[in-house]
């Protein structure tokens, strides 16, 4: 049987679909680690992205620590992680957080940065406070790019949490982890597309998720096209968009 | 701590061995994704429907974790289990779809009348290209490449998982060993091996841009 | 213009620069290999499997042979033996440290030999025509259900027969492997009727299972009986009276083609000189805390026998 066949055989093998070790289970913990992590970054890192944005002191140490904390090797993390604070759900989970705080933070600070100056000029002239700016101007049109952010945290944090099974996390990395152990490729490849699905899937929720929030005039951000001195539109809210604007995920 | 030193003192080859393989599966990607993605991004310069299915497609690819990639790869191409061309690829697909982003952009970033002195200085079409376009596209190009490579750095480690060598070996062996002083060291090199080559880009762009730094 | 091609050409000879000088062995060889090429000529390649005291065995051997003047390079930590066996077979690698019982049953899933002797002429049959094994040391360690001395006091359990009515209760950890080998679950299954209710799948015997066996992540696990942990974590072996886990002798396994006189007398004197207690003495300051190269202790060894 041809690997293609053997995988379609394992796919379609109700066997792997039940239990504590079949599809459905991996990929409930797998959004289980992905949400908690996403809930614990986004907590830390929106809120001192807008922050520092807003105030525009101490962006040049957000950005330096936030792009230095991207060069962090995963599987190094990880393994520190474990051997100090033990195996169990926290730790690995802690470093998962790690790292989903660069694009987090990246990409609020930058959004907050590139609201035009002219419009906070504008919420200020009405009579606004600085918490209101920030909350009513600000944030909203920097939404864009903090879910540019959101959405590469979001990758980078289902492609860790799929390396997290080397230190015994369960979840769809199991597959691929055991498979590559038990030399059972059917079962690793099997893991790495279900993974590679996952990663689209969520990737395209958050799309519709941006489209509804975001508000429409926001969603398309010009920029002139030097060819004919014509303006052209990017549409900040597809997918692939936030490869550009946060620098991608390093996972 | 010390016991860390002691050991780093003593394996000093091995540390160093392990940095350039690593290295390299790291940046050759990252230099062929570069070659690549200029004729793609000029293309996609050229035709709304190229740019449009580069955008979808890239933003495809980009999406799909490493370790994923890393296993259907080798399937897809029949290479053997531990070809390091397992790692090549993937990190090259990566490196190509953050670049011609970058290509696109950087090439509608040259001023139109810039083109248009050019043309009317007498210079054709590719020689223009490589006279104009491409080196003002150079710091557009060196922040993406900066990016791409510091992401590939950080990505091959995880080739230690399909039996491919780097500084992702003393993370493996830190934890088997539960000597967590081997694993500090890989993360050590392998921050180093990012900056150094972070700073050795942005030279590149100093370098080749002079007229960036002219003050008038 | 000329300033982009000579930056450009600049960037190129640097990076082929640095490569000249700075690698030693081919960067793009796969693996991990400690000293260059594979096997070439009359050298022997030395491969070992992901846990700590495969590689020193490896290192053991390595040092026998290199001081009878035997060529040797090694290829450590390759992973299982679902993975490293492949490329014994194949030539990739010569010579690995092997355990009798998991190898016969890895080659012959029905194998129902226990006992040192049984097993290790089963094995000879059992083997590929182009592998050896050489002589087995007195040396065992045996994969075996591990408990804390807790769980043990708490349920009464010597035995893994004490262990089978609570096993469906029961976490058990241990490698992925262990999930569809003949003396794993399967193995628990058929002998005792031992179904845990969960497996918990962490590293071969490595610090993942040892940690999640002390903080209690899992009650029962599978470790290595020569691991150092055993004494120093105050866990108990049960004992297993069915023979589940048949004899684990250390014996080497060599590709034929690479076996002369002078290579098979140097291993099997090694092998003369390595039981149980020994082998477990020398796990336990390889665990130590300066943290010593497998190969430190293997020449240290070595040369307190006589035969480094």
């Amino acid at each position: 049987m041809s690997l293609w066949a053997q995988l379609w055989h394992w796919l379609t093998t109700s066997a792997n679909w039940q239990g504590g070790t079949g599809i459905p289970t991996r990929l409930a913990e797998h959004l289980e680690y992905t949400g908690l992590t996403m809930l614990i970054a986004m907590v830390i890192a929106v809120p001192l992205g807008i922050a520092v944005g807003h105030t525009g002191r101490g962006g040049v140490i957000v950005v330096g620590v936030a792009n230095g904390l991207r060069a962090l090797p995963t599987l190094g993390l990880l393994t520190i992680v474990v051997l100090a604070a033990g195996i169990g759900l926290l730790p690995p989970i802690l470093a998962l957080v790690v790292l989903a705080i660069p694009p987090l933070l990246a990409g609020t600070y930058a959004g907050i940065r590139a609201v035009d100056p002219a419009v906070v000029d504008a919420a200020k002239g009405v009579g606004m406070r600085g918490w209101q700016v920030m909350l009513r101007v600000e944030v909203p049109n920097a939404l864009p790019l903090i879910f540019g952010g959101i959405r590469s945290a979001a990758l980078q944090v289902v492609a860790t949490a799929t390396i997290s099974a080397y230190v015994g996390l369960g979840g769809l990395g199991r597959f691929v982890i055991d498979g590559i152990a038990e030399q059972d490729y059917t079962q690793a490849l099997a893991g790495a597309l279900l993974v590679a699905a996952l990663a689209i899937v969520i990737d395209l929720v958050l799309v519709l998720v941006q489209r509804l929030v975001v508000s429409p005039g926001l969603n398309e951000v010009s920029t002139r096209s030097a060819r004919r001195g014509t303006r052209r539109t990017r549409n900040l809210s597809a997918p692939g968009a936030e490869v550009a604007h946060t620098g991608g995920s390093s996972s | 701590m010390t016991g860390t030193m002691t050991w780093l003192n003593a394996h000093w080859g091995l540390v160093l061995s392990l940095s350039w393989q690593h290295w390299y599966l790291a940046l050759i990607p990252v230099l062929i994704g570069l070659v690549v993605s200029i004729p793609l991004g000029w293309l996609a310069t050229r035709s709304k429907v190229l740019r449009n299915t580069f955008f979808y497609l890239f933003g495809f690819l980009y999406s799909i974790p490493s370790l994923a990639l890393f296993i259907v790869i080798p399937v897809i191409l029949g290479t053997g289990i531990l070809d390091p061309l397992n790692l090549i690829i993937p990190l090259t697909i990566y490196t190509i779809a953050l670049m011609v982003r970058s290509v696109v952009d950087a090439l509608e970033a040259v001023p139109w009348h810039v083109r248009a002195a050019a043309t009317a200085m007498g210079f054709r079409p590719l020689h223009r290209f490589f006279a104009v376009d491409l080196p003002m596209s150079v710091p557009v190009l060196i922040a993406g490449l900066r990016v791409a490579a510091v992401s590939s750095i950080s990505l091959v480690s995880v080739g230690a998982l399909i039996g491919l060598s780097g500084l992702g070996d003393l993370f493996t062996e830190g934890e088997q060993h539960q000597f967590i002083g081997e694993i500090v060291i890989g993360v050590v090199g392998s921050l180093v091996l990012a900056l150094v080559t972070d700073l050795v880009l942005v030279l590149i762009g100093r370098v080749t841009t002079p007229w960036t730094r002219v003050r008038t | 213009m000329k300033r982009t091609i000579v930056g450009l050409v600049t960037a190129a000879v640097a990076v082929l620069g640095l490569a000249a000088c700075g690698g030693s062995s081919n960067p793009l060889s796969g693996g991990s290999s400690t000293s260059g090429s594979s096997s070439g000529g009359g050298s022997i390649t030395i491969g070992s499997a992901n846990f700590s005291e495969s590689q020193l065995l490896a290192a053991i051997y390595a040092g026998a042979l290199k001081a009878k003047g035997v060529q040797v390079s090694e290829k450590a930590n390759i992973g299982s033996r679902e993975r490293y066996f492949p490329a014994l077979k194949s030539g990739e690698i010569d010579l690995i440290p092997e355990y009798s019982g998991t190898l016969l049953q890895y080659l012959n899933k029905s194998a129902t030999q226990v006992s040192p002797a049984d097993v290790y002429s089963a094995l000879k049959q059992a083997l590929p025509s182009n592998l050896t094994e050489l002589d087995m040391a007195a040396a065992q360690d045996k994969d075996a259900i591990v408990v804390t001395q807790a769980t043990a006091s708490q349920y009464n359990l010597k035995s893994i027969t004490d262990i089978a009515p609570h096993c469906a209760q029961f976490t058990f950890g241990g490698p992925p492997e262990l999930q569809t080998r003949p003396d794993g679950l399967p193995g628990f299954k058929s002998h005792y009727n031992c179904v845990f209710g969960t497996f918990k799948a962490l590293d071969a015997g490595g610090p993942l299972t040892i940690a999640a066996l002390k903080n209690g992540n899992v009650q029962a696990a599978d470790i290595f009986t020569t691991d150092a942990s055993i004494k120093a974590d105050n866990f108990v072996i049960l004992d297993d009276p069915q023979n589940n886990f048949a004899a684990q002798n250390v014996v080497p396994i060599i590709n034929s083609a690479k076996n002369n006189s002078t290579v098979s007398a140097a291993l099997n004197a090694v092998q003369a000189k390595l039981d149980t207690a020994t082998l477990a003495q020398l796990d336990a300051t390889l665990a130590g805390p300066s943290h010593p190269d497998a190969s430190t202790v293997a020449e240290n060894w070595l040369k307190s026998v006589g035969l480094g």
